[in-house]
């Protein structure tokens, strides 16, 4: 029993004495910000690192860090340190939401990057929105996340915090369901998605698209997250006499879809969006996704004068993850809410304000002023916070690899 | 065109995989009464050891006839070792304790199995190709690829092998007797720990042949396939009787035929397009299930046992 009690207060007094040790070093790292040095200040960057989506989540990741490391070398604010912190949300909405929450309780954040899937960002809008913190997404898609959901009759934007540097699904459905038709001259398309908030929408708008041009749906089914056996579903599809099949979700699944496809018979080409616009999809997927496309935000990165250095940086670092899809968005992210920080410091004499929630409800009325070239072209946000660059390139899988074959704007029909 | 005889193929394929795996459930709980959890994850690392033969063994160019029944040999030798180190060193020391113990055990091995095959097999943090046998023959309105024969023909195979087994040899005899009465076995001379190993290496085999059919067939694999195949194999083993090896390859069959044909066909009935297609397959499969425990608790092919829970 004595010996016990001794070990007890031994642990006791130990943890006592280590809590005091970390203590006293905040003290002096608050200290030193106090005196003007140097403050950090975090951004929070959430996307899937792990699991499904991965590869193009961690190019979303990588595309933050790169604009990060450069404007701490830059010194683009003199007198703030950047530091990013990824959050990992496994392509989760719950998992979103705890980060989110995660990210605006910590006190040196200013902003957050991501996420990667729309209905991840759904969960997180609120959160941002209560804590008054700008959130940037480089790769959400589905239009009511900035139009509220009625958006195809009353626009209306939901959250004043959120904003994107990617187009939307009713631009991007419009573009493959003009290029299936006129460009491929398709005229019966088979249409599936994955009932996710992305992949749904998606298909939805294209469905309506190709129909308004001439095209004829002849029907829809619809695919579970993580299903891998599309025998059922691809026997459905040889029956219907589709010349094109159009799907709405992400490559984990399509990459499936379009070798059972191939394997039974069915050459008719996969049609895609953003989301399985990634170099897995064709490793995943090997020869029987040649000839499939994908229509992806933006102009091809490699096209892109301004995108040759990031593209250099990002190989030489070795980051992991395909910077193809998302990563230039997400640097463009990243800066708009750097150059943010920046505006408001310059406003403010040159310090940095020291109300955190003072400087956060600043940078987001900076961001919505945003106005400066990225690596993907004119970075500025509408009133509903999307962004003024609408251009999309239809992608098609030719000899193993994603060739653009058109670049432009939606026609609405 | 006439689709029925093709989704029934399809149904049938995907079944003869479920039954495959389903034989290991049903074979450790016939025995130690122990729903194996991590089961669905010893199938999946049956595909990695297939794919690694493939990959880092076999020299490029390997003619397929030779490669796969390496591959096979690979991928069994990890399997039937995981799931015989499984045995030994995470359930036998719980063997007296309470069955939740165990069960609890089953979940964190599979959990565990994933993560480390996440984190340091090189590239399972996202789908791995596997070499697919895709060459597809067309018999009358039925199209089919080599990897389905090669599934039929395994499957065919494995259970006539495991029927004669359990028949005809002692060791077979050994285990009947001992998923009788352990107790009483034992009196009678027979070394149940060494029969309990074999129950799970056999379960071992028989996923990692499932796991390399699954490779052939569908071209990729990937660190977490293991879980949902495995909670479908384990409903098969309950659908079919569970400790029944035949109601396991039987209840795999009906499972697969039934979400095949009720993702293929329930949205043509009038009023139900709501519920077909691809994403109802499940829940119609987990009716199934439901009704057929309503009416048979003891499963398709099970027996009643009074005195097991």
């Amino acid at each position: 029993m004595r010996r016990s009690l001794v070990i007890l207060t031994s642990v006791l007094a130990t943890g006592a004495l280590s809590l005091t040790a970390c203590g006293s070093r905040d003290d002096n790292g608050g200290g030193d910000s106090d005196n003007g040095k140097t403050t950090t200040l975090t951004i929070g960057v959430d996307a899937p690192l792990s699991g499904e989506n991965s590869t193009t989540g961690l190019g979303l990741q990588y595309g933050s860090q790169i604009a990060v490391d450069e404007a701490n070398e830059k010194k683009l604010v003199p007198g703030v340190t950047f530091k990013l912190k990824a959050y990992d949300d496994k392509a989760q909405p719950a998992t979103g939401q705890t980060n989110a929450t995660a990210i605006t309780g910590d006190k040196t954040a200013v902003g957050a990057v991501g996420p990667l899937n729309s209905g991840v960002a759904q969960t997180m809008q609120q959160v941002f929105a209560s804590a008054n913190m700008v959130q940037i997404s480089p790769a959400n898609t589905a239009p009511e996340l900035t139009q509220g959901k009625d958006w195809q009759t009353d626009k209306k934007r939901p959250f004043k915090t959120y904003f994107r540097t990617s187009t939307t699904d009713e631009l991007q459905g419009s573009f493959a369901a003009d290029y299936a038709f006129n460009g491929l001259k398709k005229k019966k398309a088979f249409v599936v998605d994955d009932k996710q908030t992305y992949g749904a929408g998606l298909a939805k708008i294209f469905n309506e698209q190709f129909k308004k041009f001439g095209g004829k749906v002849v029907e829809t089914d619809h695919v579970n997250t993580g299903d891998k056996d599309f025998g059922s579903l691809v026997t459905k599809i040889k029956n219907s006499g589709a010349d094109v099949l159009y799907y709405g979700g992400q490559y984990d699944e399509s990459a499936l879809l379009t070798k059972q496809m191939k394997d039974a018979g069915v050459k008719i080409p996969l049609f895609g969006g953003d989301g399985m616009f990634a170099t897995t999809y064709i490793e995943a997927g090997g020869a029987a996704t040649e000839g499939d496309l994908a229509t992806a935000i933006g102009v091809p990165a490699d096209t892109l004068p301004a995108a040759k250095t990031f593209i250099e940086t990002y190989k030489s670092k070795g980051y992991k993850g395909d910077y193809g899809a998302y990563g230039t968005y997400a640097y463009d992210a990243t800066t708009a809410i750097i150059k943010a920080v920046k505006a408001v410091v310059d406003a403010n004499d040159g310090k940095v304000p020291s109300d955190i929630n003072d400087l956060r409800s600043k940078v987001v009325d900076e961001v919505q002023k945003s106005d400066f070239e990225g690596l993907t072209g004119k970075v500025a946000f509408d009133e509903y916070g999307d962004t003024t660059n609408k251009q999309l390139t239809v992608y098609q899988v030719t000899k193993g690899e994603w060739k653009a074959v058109k670049t432009g704007t939606a026609d609405l029909g | 065109m006439n689709t029925l005889p093709q989704q029934l193929a399809n149904g049938l394929l995907l079944g003869s995989m479920y039954g495959l795996i389903a034989i290991g459930y049903t074979m450790v709980y016939g025995i130690v009464q122990l729903i194996n959890f991590a089961h669905g994850e010893i199938f999946m690392t049956g595909a990695f050891g297939a794919f690694t033969v493939y990959f880092y063994i076999l020299p490029d160019g390997t003619a397929m006839t030779v490669a796969i029944p390496l591959m096979l040999i690979g991928g069994g030798l990890v399997a039937v070792l995981i799931a015989v180190g499984a045995e030994r060193f995470a359930y036998r020391p719980l063997r007296g304790a309470p069955r939740l113990a165990p069960l609890i055990t089953a979940i964190g091995l599979s959990l565990a199995l994933q993560e480390v095959v996440r984190n340091f097999y090189p590239g399972a943090d996202r789908a791995i190709a596997f070499p697919g046998l895709d060459a597809t023959h067309d018999i009358g309105s039925i199209t089919i690829k080599d990897a389905d024969i090669f599934l039929i023909l395994a499957a065919i195979i494995c259970m006539a092998a495991l029927a004669f087994f359990v028949r005809k040899s002692r060791t077979g005899r050994a285990m009947q007797a001992t998923a009788q009465d352990p107790d009483t076995a034992q009196l009678m001379g027979i070394d149940t720990n060494r029969i309990i190993v074999i129950a799970f290496a056999i379960g071992g085999f028989f996923a990692a042949v499932a796991a390399l059919a699954y490779g052939l067939k569908y071209g990729n694999i990937d660190y977490r396939m293991g879980f949902l195949m495995g909670l479908k194999a384990f409903t098969a083993a309950v659908l079919g009787g569970i400790g029944n090896i035949y109601g396991a390859m039987l209840g795999g069959l009906v499972l697969g035929v039934a979400e095949t044909l009720a993702s293929a066909y329930i949205d043509e009935i009038p009023g139900m397009q709501q519920l077909g297609g691809q994403s109802w397959a499940n829940v119609w499969a987990f009716c199934l299930l439901i009704l057929v425990l309503l009416v048979r608790p003891q499963g398709l092919l099970g027996e009643r046992v009074a005195d097991r829970a």
